[in-house]
C-alpha cells in the first residue's frame, strides 16, 4: 500500500500534502490564528514569513498537533494530511508526529549519544528489525543530515557537546530518521551562524526531493532563498500566499508589499 | 519618529554629567556603603551559624564519645556443680530454673578471690562494696555462657564482665572520689579498690562495641545500655518508608507535573500537599494513632505502624522535590521527544525522569533523614516502650516488621529522661550514632548526584 502511495506521488508531484481550511487557534481568550486556508504542497520548501508575533510558529504547530501539550489552546477548522483529518478524534497524535516531522527553533538533541538521539524514532516506531538495520538507518539519516562526515568517528559521544550548527543538524537527522513525509521547521537558522545557515539551507535543498517542507523564517532572503511557495501572515490572519517568485516581486496585498520591503514588521 | 518629537525628547532629557571619573560623588559612595554594609551582614550571619553547629558538635562530641568506651573487669569464676546443676544431668530445662540470684554470689566470690590474692588491702572496705564493682548485668552474662555451654558446670572459667556505671564513670570523669562520699551507690574505698585492680589489669577500660549491638537496659544498670533493638527498627522504618514514599511520591509527582489537566481541582491538591508538608509531625502521629492501630488493628510499637507513619509524613517533601527535579527539566527535551513521534508516557520515561533523577533522589535522602530523626509522631505510637528483645523482620504472629521496637532519636529522647547521669553519657553517643547515619545518607545523596549528573 506504501508503494502505491509513492508511485502516486511520483506522478502528481505538486499534489496537495496538507490542506487547511478555516483553522482558528485560540489561546485561552486571544484568537490567535484566524480563519487560515493553505494547501501545502507535496515536495515543496513552503515558508511562512511574517513580524513576531503574527501566529507563524503556532500555524505550524498546529500541522502536527504540537499545541496539544499546551493546555489552554484550542484549534477549530480542518486540517487533512493526505484528505484524512489530523484532528478527527480517532487519530493518535503520537502517529501523526511519525508522519510529520519537527525541528525546533532551539536545537535540542537529547543529553544522549549521537547515535541514541537518531536512533531514538525508529526504535520507539519498531522501524528497524535488528541492529544492522538501525545502524544503516542512522548512517542515512546522518548523511542525509550532511553531518555524517564530521561525527562518523564519534557516534557514542554526546550530542549535546556538538557545536549549535551540527546540534541542529543533528536535530534534522533525528527528524527525518523515522522518515517522515512532512518536515515541519521552526525558525531552524535563527540560532546559528551564516556558514551553519548556508549549510541548513542547503540540506533543506536536498530534503525537498523526498519531504514536504514546510519552514517557518524571520529572514525574508532566507525565505526566497529556500521556498517555492510562501505565506506571508500578519496579525493571526494569512495575508498572501503563493509563488515564492510571485510574493518578493509582485505581492498582490499593500501588507505584503510593506513588510517585504521593510516597513512593518 | 517625526522631527517634532525628537526635539520634545531632547529638550526633556537631563544635561549630560560632567565630572572626574577618579573621584566617588556622594551618591556611588552610598551604594558602595550599602553594599559592604550588605555583606558584612552575610558574614555576620555565616559565622553565627558556624559557631553555633561548632558549638553543637564539640559538645556532643564531648558527651558522647566516652559511650564508645567501657571499664571491664577480668575475673576467674568457679562454676560449682552443686549449686548450677544439682541433678548432675546438665539438662538445660533444669539449669534454667536456676536464676541470675546465684551466679551473682559466683561473680562476687571470684572477684573476693582476686582481691585477696593479689593481696590488696583497703581502708573500710566490706565485701559488699568488692562485690558492687560489678554491674548487675553481670550475672545474667555469666548465665547466658553457661547456658550455652553447660560443659563449663564444674569448672573455673575466666570472664570478662561490666563494671558497675559508678565505676566506670570514674573513668570518665563523672564519678570523683569528693562525689563518692557523698553518693549511697559507690563509696571511696571501692573507687580506691578500683584503681588497684587498674593497675594489676584486672580493670581495663576499652572500645564497647555493645553500644551498637546491645538492647536498652534498666535504669540500674546504664553499662549495659546498647542501640541495637533502636538501630534495627529505625533501619526497618527506613525500609517501609522508601519501598512506600519514594514510588508513590514519584509517580504522584509525575503524574501531577506531567499528566494532570491544570483546573481546580489540580490546584486544589497541590496547595494541600504544600500544607501537608508544613504540617507538625506529631499530627501524623495521630493520625497513624488512630488509623492504623485504633482502626487498621496493627500492634503498638510496630515499625511497620512508624513506617507508615513516616510515610505519610515524608510524601509531601518528596512531592514537592520530585515535582521541582521534573520542572527544572527543559520544555525543549519534552518538545523534542514528542516531535520524533514518542507518546507522552515515553518523552516522561524517556527523556524526562532520567534527567531529573538527581534532584528526586536528592529530595528522597533528604525526606529519609527528616524521617530518620523524627520522634514525636512516634512517641504516640509506642515506640518508646522498653524493648529488651531484637524485632525479626517477619514473625507468624505480628508480620511484617510487626514485633515491637524503638528508633534511635525515640531511644535518645528515652535516655535523657532516666536519672543516672551514665544515661546523658548514653543519649549523647546515641546523638552521634544517629548524626553519622544521617552524614552517611546525605554523602549517598551527594555521591548519587554526582553519578547522575555525569550523563551529560
Amino acid at each position: 500500500m506504501d508503494d502505491l502511495r509513492i508511485l502516486e506521488r511520483d506522478v502528481t508531484t505538486q499534489s496537495n500534502k496538507i490542506t487547511a481550511r478555516g483553522v482558528d487557534v485560540f489561546y485561552g481568550e486571544a484568537h490567535a490564528i484566524k480563519s487560515v486556508d493553505v494547501d501545502i504542497l507535496d515536495k515543496t520548501v513552503t515558508a511562512f514569513i511574517g513580524p513576531s508575533g503574527c501566529g507563524k510558529s503556532t500555524f505550524l504547530r498546529c500541522l502536527n498537533r504540537m499545541n496539544d501539550t499546551i493546555d489552554i489552546c484550542r484549534v477549530t477548522g480542518d486540517i487533512k494530511l493526505d484528505g484524512e483529518n489530523i484532528y478527527d478524534p480517532k487519530v493518535d497524535s503520537v502517529q501523526l508526529r511519525a508522519k510529520v516531522g519537527m525541528v525546533f527553533q532551539k536545537p535540542n538533541p537529547f543529553p544522549k549519544s549521537i547515535y541514541d538521539n537518531v536512533a531514538y524514532g525508529p526504535k520507539i516506531h519498531g522501524l528497524t528489525r535488528n541492529k544492522a538495520e538501525l545502524d544503516e538507518v542512522v548512517e542515512t539519516s546522518l548523511r542525509k543530515a550532511a553531518i555524517w562526515n564530521e561525527v562518523k568517528d564519534r557516534l557514542n559521544a554526546p550530542g549535546t557537546g556538538l557545536s549549535g550548527g551540527q546540534q541542529q543538524r543533528l536535530c534534522i537527522a533525528r527528524a527525518i530518521a523515522t522518515s517522515p513525509e512532512v518536515l515541519l521547521m521552526d525558525e531552524p537558522c535563527s540560532a546559528l551562524d551564516p556558514i551553519a545557515t548556508a549549510q541548513v539551507e542547503e540540506l533543506i535543498d536536498e530534503l525537498r526531493s523526498q519531504f514536504s517542507v514546510v519552514i517557518v523564517t524571520h529572514s525574508m532572503q532566507q525565505a526566497a532563498r529556500v521556498s517555492q511557495r510562501t505565506a506571508f501572515f500578519h496579525l493571526g490572519s494569512l495575508v498572501e500566499y503563493g509563488e515564492t517568485g510571485q510574493i518578493f516581486t509582485a505581492p498582490k496585498d499593500p501588507r505584503t508589499e510593506s513588510y517585504i520591503t521593510g516597513r512593518i514588521g | 519618529m517625526t522631527d517634532a518629537t525628537a526635539a520634545a525628547a531632547a529638550s526633556t532629557a537631563p544635561a549630560p554629567r560632567k565630572g572626574s571619573l577618579l573621584v566617588q560623588d556622594a551618591r556611588t559612595r552610598k551604594r558602595n556603603a550599602a553594599e559592604s554594609r550588605f555583606k558584612a551582614y552575610g558574614l555576620a550571619a555565616i559565622a553565627v551559624g558556624v559557631i553555633a553547629l561548632v558549638i553543637l558538635v564539640t559538645s556532643i562530641l564531648g558527651n558522647g564519645t566516652s559511650a564508645f568506651r567501657q571499664s571491664y573487669i577480668a575475673l576467674n569464676v568457679e562454676l560449682p556443680e552443686a549449686k548450677l546443676d544439682k541433678s548432675g544431668t546438665r539438662d538445660l530445662e533444669v539449669m534454667k530454673k536456676v536464676t541470675t540470684l546465684t551466679y551473682g554470689p559466683l561473680l562476687a566470690k571470684g572477684l573476693q578471690d582476686a582481691v585477696d590474692s593479689l593481696g590488696i588491702e583497703i581502708e573500710g572496705l566490706t565485701k559488699k562494696d568488692v562485690s558492687g564493682l560489678i554491674s548487675q548485668e553481670a550475672a545474667a552474662q555469666l548465665r547466658d555462657r553457661v547456658l550455652a555451654d553447660p560443659a563449663l558446670v564444674g569448672q573455673t572459667v575466666q570472664i570478662t564482665v561490666l563494671a558497675s556505671g559508678r565505676i566506670d564513670g570514674y573513668y570518665k570523669g563523672r564519678t570523683t572520689l569528693a562525689s563518692a562520699e557523698l553518693d549511697s551507690n559507690v563509696s571511696p574505698a571501692q573507687l580506691k579498690l578500683a584503681d588497684a585492680l587498674k593497675q594489676k589489669g584486672l580493670l581495663t577500660t576499652r572500645f564497647n562495641a555493645a553500644f551498637l549491638t546491645a538492647p536498652d537496659a534498666s535504669d540500674q544498670r546504664p553499662e549495659a545500655a546498647g542501640l541495637g533493638v533502636a538501630i534495627l527498627g529505625s533501619a526497618y522504618m527506613m525500609i517501609v518508608v522508601l519501598v512506600l514514599a519514594l514510588p508513590i511520591g514519584v509517580a504522584a509527582s509525575i503524574y501531577l507535573e506531567e499528566f494532570a489537566p491544570k483546573n481546580r481541582w489540580t490546584d486544589l491538591i497541590e496547595v494541600n500537599i504544600s500544607n501537608l508538608a508544613a504540617v507538625p509531625s506529631i499530627v501524623f502521629g495521630i493520625l497513624g494513632l488512630a488509623i492504623f492501630i485504633n482502626f487498621a488493628g496493627l500492634r503498638a510499637s510496630a515499625p511497620i505502624v512508624g513506617g507508615l507513619v513516616l510515610t505519610l509524613m515524608t510524601l509531601p517533601t518528596i512531592i514537592i522535590s520530585t515535582r521541582a527535579a521534573l520542572k527544572s527539566v527543559p520544555p525543549s527535551i519534552r518538545d523534542a521527544a514528542l516531535g520524533v513521534g514518542a507518546s507522552k508516557m515515553q518523552a516522561v520515561f524517556h527523556h524526562v525522569l532520567p534527567l531529573a533523577a538527581p534532584g528526586i533522589l536528592t529530595g528522597t535522602i533528604i525526606g529519609l533523614a527528616q524521617a530518620l530523626g523524627e520522634t514525636a509522631p512516634l512517641l504516640l505510637i509506642g515506640m518508646v516502650a522498653f524493648v529488651r528483645e531484637y524485632p525479626a523482620a517477619y514473625s507468624a504472629t505480628d508480620g511484617l516488621f510487626g514485633e515491637p521496637s524503638t528508633a534511635l532519636p525515640v531511644q535518645v529522647y528515652n535516655w535523657t529522661q532516666r536519672a543516672d547521669p551514665a544515661f546523658f553519657e548514653r543519649a549523647s553517643g546515641a546523638i552521634i550514632v544517629l548524626l553519622v547515619f544521617l552524614l552517611i545518607m546525605n554523602a549517598v545523596a551527594i555521591i548519587l548526584r554526582r553519578r547522575f549528573e555525569r550523563r551529560w
